[in-house]
């Protein structure tokens, strides 16, 4: 399969970590352990519901200290499409799923002096990963949380266990802001910033650090982008001589694979590249969702990223 | 499988040779007539029994020799093995991929056992018998990466991914093709392929590099490159070129065959799981013309590659002063006959 090479998991635990937030233990099948995975690392996580399989990704949280278990995170999207929900109400402990081999978009910058790490609600499980490995090889960091109210406990308690007063909380019921303004100055110089959360943090936190003058080098970030939802459109593929229906609550991606075309993914999110694909004629307008293409390449109107990305009009054209 | 380790020399008296068995399986890397660039990767997936790519790392009957040439010119230059300190979390996860491979495809040779982070290494053909803790340096007698390298025949470099490209942040190279680690150490991928010719105006290194960036654990992935070597050593490095490169004068007519030498580097990469670095192995194998011609389709197709082979490459490898006369040595061995598609022998 496209996504590489697959391991089937059982749900050892399920854990209500907060309002919304289902944590999942997941163990290797056949009982061995689990690769080792650097912190920021997702996996796909590939769900049966049906005909369908949903696939969606989700941050490692950690590995267990005898390999035989990961946890990953996940919130409950409101009016999810499939996957969120699917894994708060339809995943039981005992089940079976299968996920991806990990693979990270979002590293840590390690010759860097200085980490900040900087979480949002469910932006904290790369983030959580990233604490421990900075801890693990004694470097520099700081750890900035941003939630609701104190129903985050189990993050929030794990992670004071773990990491002390390097965390800052700050609880919006208590009207405590996460400020970049107020988190940015005085860091050594060298000093590297990641942050995870709600798209509009994470548009302040770096517009915030390139306002105080950070090189954009050492701003980085990971949005946990779905496909988005449009209208539908058809999609023909020229090489394969296939013609399909990409339904509004589709992304092309799915809309391929239901259609029993395997192309290239991976993060199934706009970051990775390895679904660009060449545009061959445009009936319409390409509404681009990725974070991968250049704005040059977007208005060259030549390459369109299969995951997220869609046509505003009647149809697309591929060179596949 | 049992292997015969020979006892050569790689450099002074050059004793260096192949076997016939050894021949046989030589990768020779021309599946056609001609040669020029290309992003000729391909997934590194087990081959044929007997052949380099049957095991993910290749031991041979130049092991012994091989780890004992390399361990001389650390002696006389130490600069050859280099890591910065952020990368001693991929050094450690080489170790593991190198003990893990090499144990399970030559259980004769290697044996690895381990007990939670306590592992024994065996290694009987250089007689070494290791207990250490793994992810503690302190109990190994070098560091990680030094430690393993210098019992893996091939060349080894750690890259760190970051800021969307790799950076040559570690090394082993004892037996490089004219480069050189102490001055690409933490370059990135198209700063340290700044020297290569005409690759650049075919977009080979940006197709290459994003390919790699998303390379995946337990999904490792090979190429073959080549050049050619005068004598068969293995230290062809630029600190040491006042040794080597006026040996490319000494070719006669009368010497090729025995001088002369294909070298080809079979080159694997493979994603690293706790650091997310990737290994870049570049394992070696010489051949000279003498042993090359054995092999009649060998010897037509590469007096035919060496012949079309653009100026500018042959220039950047370093063949210019030898390669007429290498061709017109080879053309005896070309009767003009059609060649078959692939790289195997007929
Ligand atoms: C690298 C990466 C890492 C990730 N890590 C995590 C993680 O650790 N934890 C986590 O919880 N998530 C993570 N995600 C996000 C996750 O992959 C899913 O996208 C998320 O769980 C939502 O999935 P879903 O199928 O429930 O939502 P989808 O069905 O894909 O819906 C997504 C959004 O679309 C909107 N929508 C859906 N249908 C409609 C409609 N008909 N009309 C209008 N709007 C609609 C909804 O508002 C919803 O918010 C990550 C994503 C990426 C790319
Ligand atoms: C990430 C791992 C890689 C490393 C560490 C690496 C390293 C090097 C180095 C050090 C050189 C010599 C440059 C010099 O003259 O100083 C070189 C040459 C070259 N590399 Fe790479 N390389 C890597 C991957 C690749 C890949 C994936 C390709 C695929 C196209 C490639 C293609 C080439 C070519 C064509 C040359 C010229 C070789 C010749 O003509 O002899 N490299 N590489
Ligand atoms: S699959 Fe990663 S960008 Fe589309």
């Amino acid at each position: 399969m496209s996504g590489g090479v697959e391991i089937a998991v059982v749900v050892a635990e399920i854990e209500q970590a907060a309002r919304n937030v289902k944590r999942f233990r997941f163990a290797a099948k056949d009982g061995g352990s689990l690769p080792h995975f650097a912190a920021g690392s997702h996996v796909v996580v590939l769900m049966r519901d049906g005909e369908r399989t949903i696939r969606n990704a989700y941050s490692l949280i950690d590995r267990a200290e005898d390999g035989s278990s990961y946890r990953i995170g996940v919130l409950r999207t409101p009016n999810s499409r499939g996957g969120s929900k699917f894994m708060h109400e339809r995943v039981s402990v005992g089940d079976e799923l299968r996920i991806t081999m990990p693979v990270n978009l979002f590293p840590l910058f390690h010759p860097g002096r200085k980490h900040l790490l900087i979480a949002g609600g469910i932006g904290v499980t790369p983030i959580y990963a990233m604490a421990d490995e900075l801890q693990r090889r004694g470097a520099l960091y700081e750890i900035h949380y941003a939630v609701r109210d104190e129903a985050h406990g189990a993050f929030i308690d794990e992670m004071r266990a773990r990491h002390g007063d390097r965390l800052k909380l700050y609880r919006r019921d208590l009207e405590e802001i996460l400020a970049v303004d107020q988190i940015l100055p005085g860091q050594p110089l060298g000093t590297h910033l990641y942050v995870c959360g709600p798209e509009g943090m994470i548009e302040a936190v770096l517009e915030g650090g390139l306002e105080a003058g950070w090189p954009k080098e050492h701003l980085h970030a990971e949005r946990f982008q779905t496909p988005p939802t449009g209208e539908p459109f058809a999609l023909r593929l020229a090489k394969a001589g296939l013609t399909c229906e990409v339904r509004g609550d589709q992304s092309m991606l799915e809309a391929l694979e239901e259609a029993g075309f395997d192309p290239p993914s991976l993060c199934r999110g706009g970051a990775c590249g390895q679904c660009a694909v060449d545009v061959l004629e445009a009936d319409g307008e390409l509404i681009h969702n990725d974070h991968y293409l250049s704005a040059a390449e977007r208005a060259s109107g030549e390459k369109i990223m299969l995951c997220v990305s869609r046509l505003k009009g009647r149809e697309l054209v591929l060179d596949l | 499988m049992t292997v015969h380790f020979k006892q050569e020399t790689f450099r002074d008296d050059y004793t260096y040779s192949n076997s016939p068995e050894a021949i046989r399986r030589f990768p020779f890397p021309f599946d056609k007539d001609e040669y020029m660039y290309s992003v000729n990767i391909e997934q590194h997936m087990p081959g044929p029994a007997k052949s380099p790519f049957e095991f993910p790392i290749d031991i041979d009957e130049h092991y012994v020799s091989e780890m004992r040439d390399r361990a001389i010119t650390l002696a006389q230059d130490p600069k050859r093995c280099q890591s910065l300190p952020h990368m001693i979390t991929a050094e450690w996860d080489l170790v593991e991929l190198l003990m893990e491979s090499m144990a399970k495809h030559y259980p004769e040779l290697f044996t690895l056992t381990q007990d939670g982070d306590r592992w024994r290494w065996i290694n009987r053909p250089l007689d070494i018998d290791q207990t250490f803790t793994f992810g503690d340096a302190s109990t190994l007698p070098y560091p990680p990466m030094e430690y393993i390298t210098r019992q893996c025949q091939g060349d080894f470099a750690l890259l760190d991914q970051r800021l969307d490209n790799l950076w040559m942040d570690a090394g082993m190279i004892t037996s490089q093709a004219d480069w050189s680690l102490d001055f690409d150490i933490g370059m990135n991928f198209l700063e340290w392929h700044a020297p290569v010719p005409l690759a650049k105006d075919m977009a080979i290194f940006e197709r290459a590099l994003k390919f790699l960036l998303n390379l995946q654990q337990g999904r490792p992935v090979r190429r073959l490159n080549w050049t050619m070597t005068i004598n068969p050593r293995l230290d062809t490095s630029p600190e040491n070129y006042d040794k080597w490169g006026a040996d490319r004068a000494t070719v006669t007519p009368e010497n090729v065959g025995r001088k002369v030498h294909l070298r080809v580097e079979l080159q694997a990469m493979w994603r690293l799981p706790r650091s997310n670095a990737i290994v870049f192995s570049i394992r070696g194998y010489l051949i000279n013309m003498d042993e090359l011609v054995t092999v009649p389709k060998w010897a037509r197709r590469f007096h035919r590659v060496l012949r079309e082979l653009r100026p500018e490459l042959a220039e950047y490898k370093g063949l210019t002063r030898y390669r007429q006369t290498t061709i017109d040595w080879l053309a005896k061995h070309d009767d003009g006959a059609p060649t078959s598609p692939g790289f195997q022998p007929d």
